[in-house]
């Protein structure tokens, strides 16, 4: 495969060069080695997804590209340049937005006023502008609101538009949390186990949704997910996490096929 | 191009609006744009904002979709169906088409594939406007077989992206390109307008067809456009109302009222921001006219009530009563009856406090006439709206004859009647009590079948309903008793009505279906259904307990409370003049739940006489033989589609009839 030169995938999205490259990361917590001399990138435009059993280091990988973890060893690179150590609001602005595994939104806000959170990276209004609702922070809400209107009409939540998060179903809450990142418009978007615990149904919309922000937007995705099925139906290509270390990296059919991978799925005792 | 250069090119101006020259849709458009230009014609709301066109704005759009469409190559005589939730944008596809010469075919956004096929193969439909990926899926679907098929227009480009575009085109770029092109169309489209008339046919739509096939009818610009101006008159209905767009855009309501009625008194049409969104929409909108099923105003109602239980005990005790008094003089108020100064003053206390606040959340504040049809409703339900001073009345129509039959004069509604004869409706009954009209509103044909045309609407154009009713001597009002198939004759020769006497039975929450039988006997008797939801709530309530259905339907208590119910009903059936032999002598509560997996019901849940009659044949003999109860076994599916038997012994009772001396007396 062609690392570097863009390709059109059978069904007409184009996918370029790495928009992420994780070189030899090591991760580790004192003594516990959580991620061990990993390599993979993420390319432009594409859906990658990053599955593992439990413990495997799926999560500290997550946390590691959106920079809220920092490898001993290794080096992330940022569409081409080594990536410094940041703080995560940095992270933020330069394009990367988070869904989490146990839902992270402000229960007892509404769903407008969450998804309106993720556009916090885009206001530049002074404190001044801002407590007297005069000038620019005027026209920013509004073309903020717009931004979100927007998301709100993509993720076919209009009805809870003013209900307070807490109040709804899990499932609508996982579509509200997606819908905060979006709102940021990012270029790599996160999504830390996007369908876990939700019905057929609800798993569903939520790989419907994930495939048209990867198409309207052209929107990189990576995303950790438990459920195979929807790992093989959705994803481009496949990183293979178990105990800290990468086993399989490729295409799902490839990866459906790796030894290594059977062997950690079906469980194998380990050396 | 400006409205006002087309309006003159169809010789249409201010002064020159004669009635008869305003004989198509398309010809109330250009009108409309000039007279009502600035009023608003349509709104939606998008991005959580009412967006809004004004009559001149929609002329507009129309105007260049319909450029747009010429272009596409759609000519007089092509049909054009239409499918998505009700949107601004496809009211306009179906003006569109009709300036061209084609017919709108607007399709239930919810059909499955194969059900769409047919109807797109049964009309030629040249080209599909679609709303959205689910509906254009749907027609590429079955494209292969549709040989007429040119192409689909849709709306929302969402997920399309790597569609195959060559027979695919952007609603928003066919516009675009007829204004484009007007330069070399506008005189075509002027042209073809002005030789439209009221015989050409102004929409098609598709009836639901519980029997067979869907048929679809033919409606021309006299049949909507003479019943709208009529209608309109009759209830006064002008450029200052407004009407919120919810209801399947291929039911011919929908139609009547959001492009007939609308176009003809320059109405406001508002469209809801999505289907789930219509109740919070309806508030916003506050519309002055108002339709729905009773099913709706039922589940309403059910809300309010469940929203009440769980407020504070002052308020509670608010509720209770002015909605008392509210009952009790509301309706009289509402027909400009006198009640007395006291009353009055006690009634306004109650719409400051209570019914105000309430009609303003259920999004009614406004409505000053409302209509409900479709389905007998109950009178309690009717009179719970009429007390709040909704002016809810019952219509009586069908799809055959533009929606209008019948319907209620303001100050003369009732629950059980459906009113007189619509402005320019004949309406007679023959000898079997079969209800036949003739009206300006009366289809022109079933497309492509001329059979069932014949044997629907005969030489002098009376057209047959398929339902049986009367006209009531007291009111002048007619009353529907049933589909005149399942209307008959006792042994004694009085006339047997099954549905008259099960939708009173279902009027009562305890009993979910009823089941008459009497054609042909000397008495009538009930198989019985009871609502497992409000006898299970009862019997919470009063600490009975029960593992089932069958063990619930059975016991004493319960059947204690239904046979109170029926007798209540006996006793309100046996005050009619005509039915009064329809009460109910004998009954017995089936031990399992009627249902559509056992054929018992349609998939509409509808009841199948014949197969339950069969199918029950020793309990129903057992109802006329005179004992007491009965043991039966009976076949059931499960959802899975395993079969399995159930066994159970059932009471029948016997319930005090009444004769009309008695109630008199």
């Amino acid at each position: 495969m062609n690392a570097v030169n863009s390709h059109i995938t059978p069904d007409g999205r184009t996918i370029g060069a790495p928009i992420m490259e994780m070189k030899n990361i090591t991760l580790r917590f004192g003594g516990v080695v959580a991620i061990k001399d990993i390599s993979f990138d993420i390319k432009e435009g594409e859906i990658r997804a990053i599955i593992g059993p439990n413990g495997a280091g799926k999560s500290s990988m997550l946390n590691v590209i959106n920079g809220f973890y920092h490898p001993q060893e290794g080096e992330v690179h940022f569409r081409g340049k080594k990536r410094k150590s940041l703080k995560p609001h940095q992270i933020a602005k330069q394009g990367i937005a988070r869904t989490f595994q146990n839902i992270a939104l402000f229960k007892g806000m509404s769903t407008l006023d969450n998804i309106m959170t993720g556009r916090l990276t885009h206001m530049k209004a002074g404190l001044l502008s801002q407590t007297l609702w005069w000038g620019n922070a005027q026209r920013e809400e509004v073309e903020n609101r717009e931004v979100v209107e927007k998301v709100i009409d993509f993720l076919e939540i209009q009805t809870i538009r003013k209900t307070p998060v807490g109040r709804l179903p899990y499932g609508l809450q996982k579509r509200v949390e997606l819908g905060r990142a979006l709102a940021a418009e990012p270029k790599l978007l996160l999504l830390d186990e996007p369908m876990a615990g939700m019905n057929v149904e609800e798993k569903e919309d939520m790989s419907r949704f994930i495939l048209d922000v990867n198409d309207e937007f052209g929107t990189t995705i990576a995303l950790i997910e438990h459920d195979m099925g929807v790992v093989m139906d959705i994803a481009d290509r496949v990183v293979v996490m178990d105990y800290g270390k990468k086993i399989g990296d490729g295409t799902p059919q490839e990866v459906r096929s790796n030894q290594n991978v059977i062997d950690a799925y079906l469980g194998v005792a380990h050396d | 191009m400006t409205n006002t250069t087309n309006a003159e090119a169809l010789d249409i101006s201010m002064d020159t609006q004669l009635d008869d020259q305003l004989n198509t849709v398309p010809k109330l458009l250009a009108r409309n744009a000039i007279q009502y230009a600035n009023a608003p014609a349509y709104r939606e709301k998008e991005y959580g904002i009412w967006q809004s066109w004004t009559w001149s704005q929609t002329a507009k759009e129309v105007n260049a979709l319909a450029l747009g469409f010429l272009d596409l190559g759609i000519k007089k005589g092509d049909h054009i169906a239409i499918v998505g939730r009700n949107r601004p944008y496809f009211y306009w596809a179906m003006v569109a088409a009709q300036s061209v010469g084609a017919v709108p075919v607007p399709l239930y956004k919810d059909a499955v594939a194969e059900e769409m096929a047919y109807v797109l193969d049964h009309c030629n439909a040249s080209y599909v406007v679609a709303e959205d990926q689910e509906q254009v899926d749907k027609v590429i679907d079955v494209i292969d077989d549709l040989k007429d098929m040119k192409g689909i227009i849709f709306l929302d480009p969402r997920g399309m992206r790597k569609y195959d575009k060559s027979s695919l085109f952007d609603f928003k770029e066919v516009q675009q390109n007829g204004r484009d092109k007007s330069s070399k169309l506008q005189k075509t489209l002027d042209a073809i307008i002005k030789s439209q008339n009221g015989d050409n046919t102004c929409a098609m739509l598709y009836t639901s067809g519980t029997t067979g096939r869907p048929k679809g009818v033919v409606l021309s610009n006299r049949n909507i456009v003479e019943t709208a101006k009529a209608t309109c008159e009759f209830d006064t209905l002008s450029v200052n109302d407004s009407v919120l767009a919810y209801l399947p855009m291929a039911w011919v309501g929908d139609f009547i009222f959001s492009i007939g009625q609308a176009y003809t008194s320059g109405f406001c049409v508002a469209c809801p921001e999505s289907g789930e969104t219509m109740q919070h929409d309806l508030r916003e909108v506050g519309p002055t006219y108002f339709f729905a099923p009773p099913r709706y105003f039922e589940s309403m109602l059910t809300s309010v009530q469940i929203r009440m239980e769980d407020a504070g005990k002052f308020k509670r005790w608010l509720f209770k009563v002015f909605m008392a008094h509210a009952k009790e003089v509301g309706p009289k108020i509402l027909d400009g009856k006198p009640v007395g100064l006291y009353a009055n003053l006690k009634y306004l206390l109650g719409e400051l406090l209570i019914t105000g606040p309430l009609k303003n959340t259920l999004g009614l504040s406004r409505v000053r006439v409302g209509y409900t049809a479709g389905e007998a409703i109950g009178p309690e339900l009717f009179e719970f709206y009429r007390s709040l001073g909704i002016n809810i009345k019952q219509l009586y129509g069908q799809t055959e004859a533009s929606v209008f039959i019948t319907q209620q004069n303001d100050g003369e509604v009732s629950a059980d009647t459906v009113g007189k004869p619509s402005p320019g409706v004949e309406l007679k009954i023959d000898e079997k009590g079969q209800v036949f009209y003739r009206s300006v509103g009366s289809f022109v044909e079933y497309f492509k079948d001329k059979k069932s045309t014949a044997e629907t609407k005969d030489k002098e154009g009376w057209v047959a309903t398929g339902d049986a009713g009367f006209i009531e001597k007291t009111s002048g009002q007619l009353r529907i008793i049933d589909r005149a198939k399942d209307v008959g004759k006792l042994k004694d020769g009085s006339m047997f009505a099954p549905k008259f006497v099960e939708n009173k039975h279902k009027f009562y929450a305890n009993i979910l279906e009823s089941v008459v039988f009497g054609d042909g006997k000397d008495k009538c008797v009930a198989f019985l259904n009871i609502d497992l939801t409000a006898v299970g709530n009862w019997a919470e309530r009063n600490n009975i307990a029960y593992a089932s259905y069958q063990e619930l339907a059975g016991h004493p208590k319960v059947y204690e409370m239904i046979q109170k119910n029926i007798e209540e009903v006996n006793e309100s059936v046996a005050q009619d003049d005509m039915l009064s032999s329809c009460q109910i002598h004998r009954f017995l509560i089936l031990h399992k739940q009627l249902d559509a997996d056992d054929d018992e019901l349609t998939r509409t849940q509808k009841v199948r006489r014949n197969i339950i009659a069969e199918k029950y044949s020793d309990l129903l003999k057992a109802l006329y033989d005179g004992s007491s109860e009965i043991f039966t076994q009976t076949e059931v599916t499960y959802e899975d589609g395993r079969k399995g038997s159930i066994s159970a012994t059932l009471e029948i009772r016997d319930a005090v009839v009444h004769s009309k001396k008695q109630v008199a007396a």
